[in-house]
C-alpha cells in the first residue's frame, strides 16, 4: 500500500448514510485544497456511496481499504 | 472557512449540506442572513414556513392583523385555536416550533413612511406579501432607497405573479414602478368582498418568493429579475413575460418625480 500523507482523520463508526457523507464533506469543506482527509467506516454500504458521493462532488478518491472486520478506511484529497 | 454545526445541525440541514450548489457554506450563509417578510397572510405563510425551515438565521415578521377564521383557508402558520391573536405572534410560535435555530423578530404594526426604513434597514432582503397598493408601494420605494432586493408577489382568484427587483444594482433592475407607476385609481381594483382567492395560489406563489430568496443568499442560479413570472391555476400553466425598465419611471427614470416616501390613501381596509 502507497503511503499517503493524511491531514486529518474523521472517525464515522456508527454512523450510517447521508450522514457518513455529510460528516465527511463539511470536514472536507474546512480543509485546504490538495489537502487528504482519511475516513473511517463501519456501515457497510457508506463504503460505496462515500467514495461515490465524493467523486460526483469532484474531489480525488485515493483509496478504500478494508482494514478490519466490518472496518474501512476511504482515503479523499479535496480538488475543489 | 469553518463551521461549527451541531450534531442537530447537521442532521436538519443534511439534505441541504449534500447539495454541491449549497454545502456546509451555503448553510452557514442561510443561518448568517436577515429577511424580512411583509404580511403573515396567504403568501407569507408558506414564504415563512419554508424560509424557516431552511435556516434563515433571523426573520422579521410585518403584520398588524389578527388571526380570523376567514384566513384559515389559505394561512397555513395559523390555526384555529390561534382566531384573535396577533398574526405575527401566532407565526412566531409556528415558526420557532418548526426551528429554534431562527430568530424571530415581529412587528405588530401597521407599516407606514415613518416606520419603513427603520424596519427594513437592518434586513438583506425584503418579501413583499402585502394585500394593498399603498403598502407596496411603500415597501417598494423604500428598498429602492436602502437598496434592497425586494422579491414581490401577488395573488387574486386563480392567478399569481412574482417577480424580483434587485435595488442593489438600480441600473440594471425594472422597478416596481416601472411596471405601475402609481396605485390605481380605487374603481380599477376589484372592491374586497368580490376578491375571491384560491388558496393554493398563496402555497404556490409564496412558496416560489421563498425560493428568490434562498437563490439570492446562496448567490446561486438566476434570480427573477427583469421578468414577471404568471401562475394561472385553471390551466397550470406558468408563463413569463420581460420586464424594462422605463426610462420615464417615476421611481427609477431619467427624470425621478418620486424622491421621498409616499403614503397613498388605502382604498379597502378589509385584510386579506
Ligand atoms: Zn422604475
Amino acid at each position: 500500500m502507497e503511503n499517503i500523507k493524511i491531514d486529518r482523520e474523521l472517525d464515522l463508526k456508527g454512523e450510517v448514510c447521508p450522514f457518513t457523507f455529510v460528516k465527511s464533506k463539511l470536514i472536507l469543506e474546512q480543509m485546504a485544497e490538495g489537502e487528504v482527509l482519511k475516513v473511517i467506516l463501519d456501515y457497510k454500504p457508506s463504503v460505496e456511496n462515500v467514495p461515490k458521493s465524493m467523486r460526483e462532488e469532484g474531489q480525488e478518491v485515493l483509496q478504500v481499504n478494508q482494514i478490519g472486520d466490518n472496518l474501512w478506511e476511504v482515503i479523499v484529497r479535496k480538488v475543489r | 472557512m469553518s463551521f461549527q454545526f451541531t450534531e442537530e445541525q447537521i442532521k436538519r440541514y443534511s439534505r441541504h449540506i449534500i447539495l454541491p450548489e449549497v454545502g456546509g457554506k451555503g448553510q452557514q450563509k442561510l443561518l448568517q442572513s436577515k429577511v424580512l417578510v411583509i404580511g403573515a397572510g396567504g403568501l407569507g405563510s408558506p414564504s415563512l414556513y419554508y424560509l424557516a425551515a431552511a435556516g434563515v438565521g433571523t426573520i422579521g415578521i410585518v403584520d398588524f392583523d389578527v388571526v380570523d377564521f376567514s384566513n384559515l383557508q389559505r394561512q397555513i402558520l395559523h390555526n384555529t385555536e390561534r382566531v384573535g391573536m396577533p398574526k405575527v405572534l401566532s407565526a412566531k410560535q409556528t415558526l420557532e416550533a418548526l426551528n429554534p435555530d431562527v430568530k424571530i423578530i415581529t412587528y405588530n404594526q401597521k407599516i407606514n413612511k415613518d416606520n419603513v426604513l427603520d424596519i427594513i434597514k437592518d434586513y438583506d432582503i425584503v418579501l413583499d406579501g402585502s394585500d394593498n397598493f399603498p403598502t407596496r408601494f411603500l415597501i417598494n420605494d423604500a428598498c429602492y432607497f436602502l437598496g434592497k432586493p425586494l422579491v414581490s408577489a401577488a395573488i387574486l382568484r386563480f392567478e399569481g405573479q412574482l417577480t424580483t427587483f434587485d435595488y442593489r444594482d438600480k441600473e440594471n433592475t425594472p422597478c416596481y414602478r416601472c411596471l405601475f407607476p402609481e396605485p390605481p385609481p380605487p374603481g380599477l381594483v376589484p372592491s374586497c368582498q368580490e376578491a375571491g382567492l384560491l388558496g393554493v395560489v398563496g402555497g404556490i406563489m409564496g412558496t416560489l418568493q421563498a425560493n428568490e430568496a434562498l437563490k439570492l443568499i446562496l448567490e446561486i442560479g438566476e434570480p427573477l429579475v427583469g421578468r414577471l413570472l404568471v401562475f394561472d391555476a385553471l390551466t397550470t400553466e406558468f408563463n413569463t413575460v420581460k420586464l424594462r425598465k422605463d426610462k420615464k419611471c417615476p421611481l427609477c427614470g431619467e427624470n425621478p418625480t418620486v424622491k421621498e416616501l409616499i403614503e397613498y390613501d388605502q382604498s379597502c381596509d378589509i385584510h386579506f
